[in-house]
């Protein structure tokens, strides 16, 4: 059984009686411990697949199945319950909390998860130590560079032991040697077992993960287009 | 997220903004500034008038005066004759709830003299010398007068230091004590000898005042001011019953009554006081007292009653309007520091939607989300709140320094809970509203806002 079931998902908004269909009809099963990118356009309705397949949206039509649920019976509390113990998301803007220190904001899932102080503090040191940044719990994230801040943000989305990990352009805001940096971290997450679902518009990002798929106007792509996963420039990876 | 979580996040969102959220803050503590200092003078108030009350003989004394026939009695106007030593000793002989009774004959326009000073009472009647415990009056210097003074009809007097001060001078002027016993003055041109003098009478405020050393304008002030019952006490000079009967009545029976000789229970009296035994037979007592007085009267009520609940109630009246009005100016500050902290609280919310959002996708409930905004409102207005008590105590010191001679505001206990408690609901409710905002905020959205 598949980790995440995403079945005949369609979402369609309305502004001013016109109808857009930021998805439309999306099956995609994503199994545990694959690595995996959504590549598409600007305004392909990348953010929206992954915004629905991590509970974070809820779709028009169609079901998810995540770790073997339902969510669209879950209730909006236990919603909250698997954002915050089966998925870490990180954002192409980082969404740290700035008044609070680095450490503060990789414990931060915990608050609402209810560890203890002391366990908190212990696993929000172990995750930095994993993204190398536990010399630098005390500071704000405006004292750090952006890969840095992104590198906190991946503790944090880690600090939970999630089932998967979605990232949406977690790239997108830096340059391209910070952002070789985060993939390789990405790169390295994956190697030790995790899911991670990739989200960008950029080919040579996505050509780094075994599996791709392409989203033109809110449907699945049946032919992967080359040029677009960077296919012609990267070999394909063998699937671990 | 627990409790004190929240409590420390509120706490740390207020201290990031100090100066915002102080002027948040002023509202409520204006509040509950006003509603305690307001609560606080009320009750000095309150004191001082119970005080009062009782410096005048308390609520069971009971004043009988002649009193207008009522309509259906018009044609019998020409029988009425008044109070008389007749309905005196009836009420004596017959009202088993009536301890003491005491007559008295007010000398019309009194006016003092001695060593070519002039004064005017306040009071200045004929009495009986029960007329001390009547008033609730302590001779300090010299002796009340006696029956045996009073049944000679003697030229004697009993004084008030307020009248001593006008005719021979006040300690506080000379520097030492002026004691007029023995001392020769005249009512209305007749020669009567001070034969005593009560003590002063202040109230609890006057005393700390003059103890303090504030004596210049302690007097004058007490007069304008308040206090006016102690002042009356001063300034009250009494004589025998029958002196004043046989040398300021004006009708020729009165004068026939010289020496005590001739009966004198025809002789009409000004008032008569009554003091009743048990405050709790009020009414029965009134009814036994009118009963005998309409038998001596012939069913003519041409009498009145005068307890002091009239002025206890009038009393009660001003404090409940002191209080009142003070309340809503209190309840309208409080208000408008709920409205501010809502006003804020929602500025506030629309400034973190991302960060709202983002603690929502990393698995804050709704729940957490709506206690935490209301925690920090309530926080906010708490803070408020017991700023508020501060400064109330400091206004309510600052008050009884000004005015020392005045009521001293007293803070209650029970004020101070009030108004703490009212930061705090006014704390939820200015919350309420912003919470379900936040707590309704859709995570995609919040993460969307830039
Ligand atoms: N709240 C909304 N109301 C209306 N339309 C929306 C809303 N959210 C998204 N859309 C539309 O849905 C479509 C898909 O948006 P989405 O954010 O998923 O695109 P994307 O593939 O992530 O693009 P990008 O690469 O630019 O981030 C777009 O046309 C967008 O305008
Ligand atoms: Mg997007």
């Amino acid at each position: 059984m598949a980790l995440v079931e995403i079945r005949n998902v369609s979402k369609i908004y309305h502004l001013g009686g016109e109808e857009i269909r930021a998805l439309d009809d999306v099956s995609v099963d994503i199994d545990g411990g694959e690595f995996i990118s959504i590549i598409g356009p600007s305004g392909s309705g990348k953010s929206t697949l992954m915004q629905i397949a991590g509970c974070l949206d809820t779709p028009t039509r169609g079901t998810i199945k995540l770790d073997g649920a339902m969510i669209q019976d879950a209730s909006p509390r236990q919603l909250a319950a698997i954002r915050n113990r089966k998925i870490g998301f990180v954002f192409q803007f980082f969404n740290l909390l700035p008044k609070l220190t680095v450490l503060q904001n990789v414990e931060l899932p915990m608050v609402y998860g209810g560890a203890s102080s002391s366990e908190r503090r212990e696993r929000a040191m172990q995750a930095l130590k994993l993204v190398n940044l536990d010399n630098r719990t005390k500071h704000r994230p405006s004292q750090l560079s952006g890969g840095q801040q992104q590198r906190v943000a991946i503790a944090r989305a880690l600090v939970n032991d999630p089932k998967i990990i979605f990232a949406d352009e977690p790239t997108g805001n830096l340059d391209s040697h910070t952002g070789e940096l985060i993939l390789q971290l990405f790169r390295q997450l994956s190697r030790e077992g995790r899911t991670i679902i990739l989200v960008t518009h950029d080919p040579e990002i996505a050509a780094i993960t075994p599996r791709r798929i392409e989203i033109r106007d809110g449907k699945i792509a049946d032919t992967v287009d080359a040029t677009l996963a960077g296919l012609d420039r990267f070999p394909l990876q063998p699937t671990p | 997220m627990n409790f004190w979580n929240a409590i420390s996040v509120g706490l740390k969102e207020i201290w990031a903004h100090k100066f915002r959220s102080f002027l948040t803050m002023l509202g409520i503590i204006l509040g509950v500034s006003s509603l305690v200092a307001m609560s606080a003078l009320v009750k000095g108030m309150e004191v001082g008038a119970t005080e009062a009350l009782i410096a005048v003989g308390g609520l069971q004394k009971l004043r009988i005066e002649r009193g207008d026939v009522p309509i259906e009695q018009r044609h019998l106007q020409d029988q009425s004759r008044g109070l008389t030593m007749d309905d005196v000793y009836a009420i004596q002989a017959g009202a088993t709830l009536v301890s003491k009774v005491s007559p008295e004959v007010r000398v019309p326009g009194a006016t003092l003299s001695a060593k070519g000073k002039v004064t005017r009472p306040f009071i200045c009647s004929g009495a009986w010398p029960v007329v001390l415990e009547q008033y609730e009056h302590e001779v300090e210097h010299g002796r009340m007068f006696n029956e045996v003074d009073d049944d000679q009809a003697r030229s004697v007097c009993v004084i008030g230091t307020g009248i001593r001060d006008q005719l021979f001078g006040s300690p506080e002027e000379a520097g030492r004590e002026i004691n007029p016993i023995g001392e020769t003055l005249t009512i209305n041109g007749e020669a009567f000898t001070i034969v005593g003098m009560f003590k002063h009478y202040e109230s609890e405020q006057q005393r700390k005042a003059r103890e303090l050393g504030i004596k210049q304008t302690f007097s004058r002030r007490s007069r304008d001011r308040g206090s006016f019952v102690y002042w009356l006490k001063n300034n009250t000079v009494y004589i025998p019953l029958n002196a004043a009967a046989l040398k300021f009545t004006a009708s020729p029976e009165g004068r026939s009554l010289g020496g005590g000789s001739t009966d004198p229970s025809s002789l009409t009296v000004s008032s008569i006081e009554v003091r009743l035994s048990d405050i709790n037979q009020i009414n029965e007592a009134l009814q036994q007292v009118r009963n005998i007085l309409f038998s001596t009267h012939k069913g003519i009520e041409d009498f009145s009653f005068r307890t002091q609940e009239d002025w206890a109630d009038t009393i009660k009246a001003f404090i409940r309007n002191a209080r009142m009005s003070g309340g809503t100016i209190a309840a309208i500050s409080l208000l408008v520091g709920g409205i501010g902290i809502m006003n804020i609280m929602l500025a506030s919310i629309s400034g973190r939607v991302r960060e709202i959002g983002l603690r929502k996708a990393i698995g804050a409930t709704t729940a957490d989300v709506f206690t935490q905004v209301i925690i920090e409102s309530v926080v906010l207005a708490l803070l408020g709140g017991l700023m508020g008590l501060v400064t109330a105590v400091g206004l309510v010191q600052l008050l009884g320094q000004l005015s020392p001679t005045e009521n001293d505001p007293i803070i209650s206990f029970t004020a101070l809970l009030v108004a703490f408690c009212s930061s705090v609901v006014i704390g939820i409710l200015a919350g309420l509203l912003p919470a379900f905002k936040a707590a309704r905020l859709s995570p995609i959205m919040a993460l969307r806002y830039e």
